[in-house]
């Protein structure tokens, strides 16, 4: 599956200081869907270069981190258990402090 | 030679620049101050004194004076916005906490507009820096090493006399903030901190307050606006602080002075719509700006009509209780596991014997001690500024690069035995920014074969204020 993932606010730090990655995933064993979690391990084992606790916690995001699924905050699709379609966009955002 | 015949020193000229430049910024805040008492005067006995600030009360019948009419014409003739909005405007009062990169142009913006006419609020309690001014446009050289509120405060005053001007010279905490922002109708937060963002956000929450609320750090800024009728605050989103270590700061990690310029200015807009009751006001939904890509988007952070604040949040969900009281008592600086102020972290990990100070390195240089020096800055950092002779290797890669380290050693080892020193082992000296990196990097090489490394205790900032006043600080 076809997707476009986007690390912002400093998150793009972690993976070679590049913030677009088309990427392609693939569901896991029998499963036929792709979730956010699935694909958020996959983004831990395939982008993130260093400090991996910087962008996971557990099994999610790190406080402070937002996750947009085609522009929408990912609290709207279902969190971790979002079904992710073709051509999706996700972007992971840090939110910044600084002033 | 001067006029009078007498030679002057470098020194004396610097002295009369600074002397003339504290009586011009003594004489400006009394003419500002007089301006303000003028207009004051004005509207009440109803003679013209100027031409900018006079007959400041509305004719009866209408709602605007004809020196606002003429003063905000500009915007008073769009359709969209108009007199309703203007005359909303100039009842409004708005606070804004923090006068750096984001309260700079969002102070001017608000006072030039009009919005303070009632009363336009500035805290802060630090002193304007030299290496503020390339993002903190609001202040001026003339202004160095004085208050940021009183430097904010004329400005505005140069810019619109009519607005009111609250100065509040001090740290926005928990003991002052109920007392502040009570008299306020909108809250800026242009603050840079995570304990800061959340204290500000209960504090609205309780009080009942829009928050616009901007951020911005290196090429990357946010905005957004929380507690806003019915729409999330800054909890819903953030319940739980981030780790402390993911925390940037602007004096670590730089920031274009522009950016903070571009959210400060949508902050001011934003404050502008929520006064003027126009438009729709970022409430949830976020603006993320990214200057090197020339990209701003606005995304959904909640589906306002269906879910606006979350029920869950401890500051404004259905079964939150946040008091005046509990809010008074909550500990910021704990619970984000950050500090309030913004002074640089001084670590200190390593014993006595694994450090020396910027003095005693510049003594056994002198000596001809043989040693090595590794910079750990990374090595956009190493550009701006460097010490002879030391050798590059960046903390984060360090690890990596252990191999250069021992070559440089043998290197240096191999020298000292051709000089007939076979007695004196190189030492091998670790040097930094700040002092901090310096004894990570240190404790790195104690576990990896170089038990005898050392740290320069403060860096290079230590060895611009102890040993080489002229070496640049950053």
């Amino acid at each position: 599956m076809q997707l476009t993932l986007e690390f912002g606010g400093g998150l793009e730090l972690l993976c070679d200081s590049i913030k677009i990655h088309n990427v392609n995933v693939e569901p896991q064993g029998e499963e036929k869907k792709i979730t956010v979690r699935h694909l958020l391990s996959w983004v831990r084992t395939n982008l993130i270069k260093e400090r991996p606790e910087m962008f996971m916690k557990g099994d999610t995001v790190r406080p402070g981190v937002l996750v947009l699924i085609n522009d929408c905050d990912w609290e709207l699709s279902g969190q971790l258990e979002t079904v992710l379609e073709e051509k999706d966009v996700v972007v992971f955002i840090s939110t910044l402090h600084g002033g | 030679m001067n006029s009078n015949g007498v030679d002057q020193t470098a020194e004396d000229i610097r002295r009369e620049i600074a002397a003339l430049q504290e009586a011009k910024a003594d004489i400006d805040d009394r003419i500002s101050a007089l301006q303000a008492q003028l207009s004051t005067c004005v509207s009440k006995d109803g003679t013209n004194g100027t031409n900018c600030c006079a007959s400041l009360e509305p004719p009866p019948g209408g709602q605007l004076s004809a020196d606002m009419i003429y003063r905000y014409s500009r915007q008073l003739i769009l359709p969209s916005f108009g007199v309703e909005a203007q005359a909303n405007l100039l009842k409004s009062s708005v606070l804004v906490i923090g006068a750096g990169g984001l309260g700079s142009p969002a102070l001017l913006y608000l006072a030039a507009c009009g919005v303070g006419l009632c009363r336009l609020g500035i805290v802060d309690h630090d002193v304007v820096e030299l290496n503020n001014l390339h993002r903190q446009i609001i202040h001026t050289e003339a202004f160095i090493g004085r208050s940021k509120v009183e430097s904010a405060a004329a400005s505005c005053r140069a810019i619109n006399s009519t607005v009111q001007i609250v100065e509040h010279k001090e740290a926005f905490r928990t003991s002052n903030a109920l007392e502040i922002m009570r008299g306020y109708d909108i809250v800026i937060d242009a603050t840079d901190n995570v304990p800061s963002r959340y204290m500000i956000n209960d504090c609205c929450v309780v009080l009942g307050k829009p928050l616009i609320s901007g951020a911005a750090l290196g090429l990357e800024g946010q905005l957004t606006v929380y507690n806003y009728n019915g729409g999330p605050c800054y909890r819903c989103l953030f319940p739980t602080p981030p780790p402390s270590t993911s925390c940037q700061r602007c004096s670590d990690s730089g920031v274009l002075g522009v950016v903070p310029g571009v959210i400060g200015c949508l902050q001011a807009l934003e404050a502008i719509k929520v006064a003027g009751v126009v438009g729709e006001p970022l409430s949830g939904r976020m603006l993320l700006f990214d200057a090197l890509s020339a990209r701003l988007r606005v995304v959904r952070l909640s589906l306002v009509k269906i879910r606006g604040r979350s029920p869950k949040c401890e500051a404004c969900g259905e079964n939150s209780t946040l008091t005046e009281e509990q809010f008074c008592n909550f500990d910021y600086e704990n619970f984000t596991q950050s500090p309030l102020s913004t002074c640089p972290l001084k670590l200190h990990l390593l014993p006595e014997e694994a450090r020396i100070t910027s003095n005693e390195y510049n003594e056994r240089n002198l000596k001809g001690e043989p040693h090595i020096l590794v910079d750990v800055r990374p090595a956009h950092h190493y550009k701006i500024t460097s010490l002879p002779k030391s050798l590059n290797i960046p903390l984060a890669s360090m690890e990596g690069r252990l191999s250069e380290i021992a070559t440089a050693f043998a290197r240096e080892e191999s020298n000292t035995t051709a000089t007939g020193e076979a007695s004196r082992v190189p030492s091998l000296f670790v040097i930094c920014r700040r002092g901090n990196d310096s004894q990570r990097a240190v404790e790195l090489l104690h576990n990896k074969g170089f038990p005898f490394a050392k740290d320069i205790i403060g860096g290079l900032e230590s060895w611009s204020h102890e040993v080489d006043p002229k070496f640049p600080i950053y």
